[in-house]
């Protein structure tokens, strides 16, 4: 309506102030400044490293690395294992901090502390308290009579401090996201439910999680994804230590590039993943609508 | 009648009160060992346990006097954290509001490509994009500034905030774009007159988030920035493991200086930030 009354207006209307008025050169200016920065700090260096990504005697040599093949495992273990793990115990939570108790909700608040403290304090204290030498942990299994273990120094017990980790810090967030997802789902049901003498579990299976199922689909996948490229967390816990063992796509990337100078191996080692992040992208987009 | 749902109220609440106290220990262990290894005085660091039998505040006084090698540009490097976040802040913030205004409010052709170009960057992981950002950044002889970092981090928290925004002014009633017409307001006018004030509340929260991001991370500032005085703070502790004796219990004591602000601001936020996300993730199923 607003349209009308300002091209009804009698203006000297020159084909500039046309422009300027039609819908679509607002909408560009007005988004201009994001599609610059997309253009520049997205486009560009994702061409860019498709395009030294193309070499195929990067992929000779990567795949003839040990430690490549060792981190393609580790990334598959944290991404395909920890997620889910961390998603499921959110679905769990959620279910437990929606009980309308005060202190739950007091609870709640206290539960979001480790994801608003940044991920490298939580790591070092982590870190320490694994400490073969002067950690807790092992100094509660020398007082049970118990064998120390060298947590970080093995590759089992060393990817598994990254996994507990990624849980610890990421799991309050997501499970703040269930949770609103729970209260979304309007009470009659549950009363309606309530008269049919329906238990606790059969409200879960019969009305909570069939409503409950595109939201934890989503949150699994865009969870999934940013994991896929988790940098942070392994490096500055493990480091790929013990001997290149603990890598994980991102450290490995920057270990290629940074420590031998191999820039098309980082680049190939990123392309290795694109494929099934544009497939999750591709799933996202035609879920989610902005 | 009434009583063998009382004895079931009863058992919940025990169960209940087991669960609470399992996530409360695993909530707070690692933070409380942060805190208490902040307060070990050196010759106590060796002996662990649960509790500290001398605290001390020295290794605060240490961190605030940049009285140690390890911390002698502490506020160099919580300043660079500081200004950095900051101008992510104010960058985004405007650049969002911007965007969300035309993604909200105005129907134009390209809307489709913009959304889902945000959603691609929203999604794809940033370390995905770093080597070549790198070497871009080099290439413009950027590297080592905090533009350079500004920059990547705009790009990355942008869209969430856009989300986010656009979101919350679909909301806002047609009536807006009227009164600005009535009152012969042009689509400028009307942007900084009438939607600005309207948005306060996402643009709060945003503007948190991007404080956040900015501050938080870590591997765009590795990358691109170095030496001591210029490093950003998370980068400067991580420089403290390269060493085989680090102070840990100094190194405890910037922890938990640098998680101040972040905890603080979620807290006094948590309102804006929860809300603000849960809208964006819910709304999409």
């Amino acid at each position: 309506m607003s349209s009308t009354t300002r091209e009804g207006r009698p203006r000297a209307s020159s084909r500039v102030a046309q422009l300027l008025r039609s819908r679509t050169t607002q909408g560009f200016l007005f988004t201009a400044p994001l599609l610059v920065l997309f253009g520049a700090f997205v486009i560009y260096p994702m061409a860019f490293g498709v395009w030294y990504a193309l070499d195929v005697d990067s992929y000779r040599a990567l795949f003839s690395d040990p430690t490549f093949r060792q981190t393609v495992t580790n990334t598959l273990w944290y991404v395909g294992f920890a997620v889910n793990v961390k998603l499921f115990l959110a679905l769990l939570l959620s279910g437990i901090l929606d009980f309308p108790f005060r202190w739950i909700r007091i609870l709640a608040a206290l539960f979001l502390i480790p994801w608003a403290v940044p991920a490298l304090p939580g790591i070092l204290s982590f870190r320490w308290m694994l400490n073969s030498q002067w950690g807790i942990f092992n100094h509660l299994l020398t007082k049970l009579g118990l064998e120390s273990v060298p947590w970080l120094a093995r590759h089992d017990t060393a990817l598994g401090a990254v996994m507990v980790f990624h849980i610890w810090k990421y799991l309050p967030f997501w499970t703040i996201i269930l949770l609103a997802g729970r209260r979304a789902i309007p009470s009659e049901l549950y009363e309606a439910t309530a008269i049919d003498g329906a238990s606790a579990f059969q409200n879960f299976v019969y009305v909570t999680f069939p409503l409950l199922r595109n939201l934890y689909l989503i949150c699994t996948l865009l969870s999934m994804v940013f994991t896929l490229g988790d940098f942070t967390v392994p490096w500055l816990m493990t480091g790929g230590a013990p001997g290149d063992s603990t890598h994980v796509l991102a450290t490995l990337a920057y270990r290629y590039t940074f420590q031998m100078g191999r820039l098309e191996w980082g680049l190939a080692t990123f392309a290795v993943a694109l494929p099934v992040t544009l497939g999750f992208i591709g799933l996202l987009l035609r879920w989610v609508k902005i | 009648m009434n009583k063998p749902r009382r004895r079931t109220q009863r058992g919940l609440r025990l169960g209940l009160s087991a669960v609470a106290i399992v996530i409360l220990v695993w909530t707070f262990f690692p933070v409380y060992y942060m805190l208490l290894l902040s307060f070990t005085p050196t010759e106590d660091l060796f002996q662990p346990g649960f509790y500290v039998e001398h605290p001390t505040v020295r290794n605060y006084i240490y961190t605030m006097g940049q009285d140690n090698p390890f911390v002698r540009y502490f506020w160099h490097q919580i300043g660079n954290s500081l200004v950095v976040a900051l101008w992510s802040m104010v960058l985004v913030g405007a650049i969002a509001s911007l965007g969300s205004f035309a993604m909200a409010r105005m129907q134009f052709r390209f809307r489709r490509f913009v959304s889902g170009l945000t959603l691609f960057t929203y999604v794809i992981p940033s370390s995905f994009l770093a080597i070549p950002f790198f070497k871009m950044m080099g290439d413009y002889d950027l590297i080592d500034t905090k533009l350079s970092l500004i920059l990547a981090m705009v790009t990355f928290a942008s869209p969430y905030a856009l989300w986010v925004l656009s979101d919350y002014a679909r909301s806002l009633p047609p009536e807006i774009e009227e009164a600005g017409a009535i009152d012969g307001a042009g689509t400028i006018a009307t942007f900084i007159h009438l939607y600005l004030p309207l948005v306060r509340p996402p643009l709060i929260a945003i503007g948190t988030y991007a404080f956040l991001y900015a501050w938080n991370e870590y591997l765009y500032a590795l990358l691109l920035l170095t030496g001591e005085p210029r490093v950003t703070l998370p980068v400067a502790m991580s420089n403290f493991l390269t060493t085989d004796n680090a102070p840990w219990n100094l190194l405890m004591a910037v922890s938990t200086v640098y998680a101040i602000p972040p905890v603080v601001l979620y807290y006094c936020f948590k309102r804006y930030l929860v809300s603000g996300l849960v809208s964006g993730a819910v709304s999409g199923t």
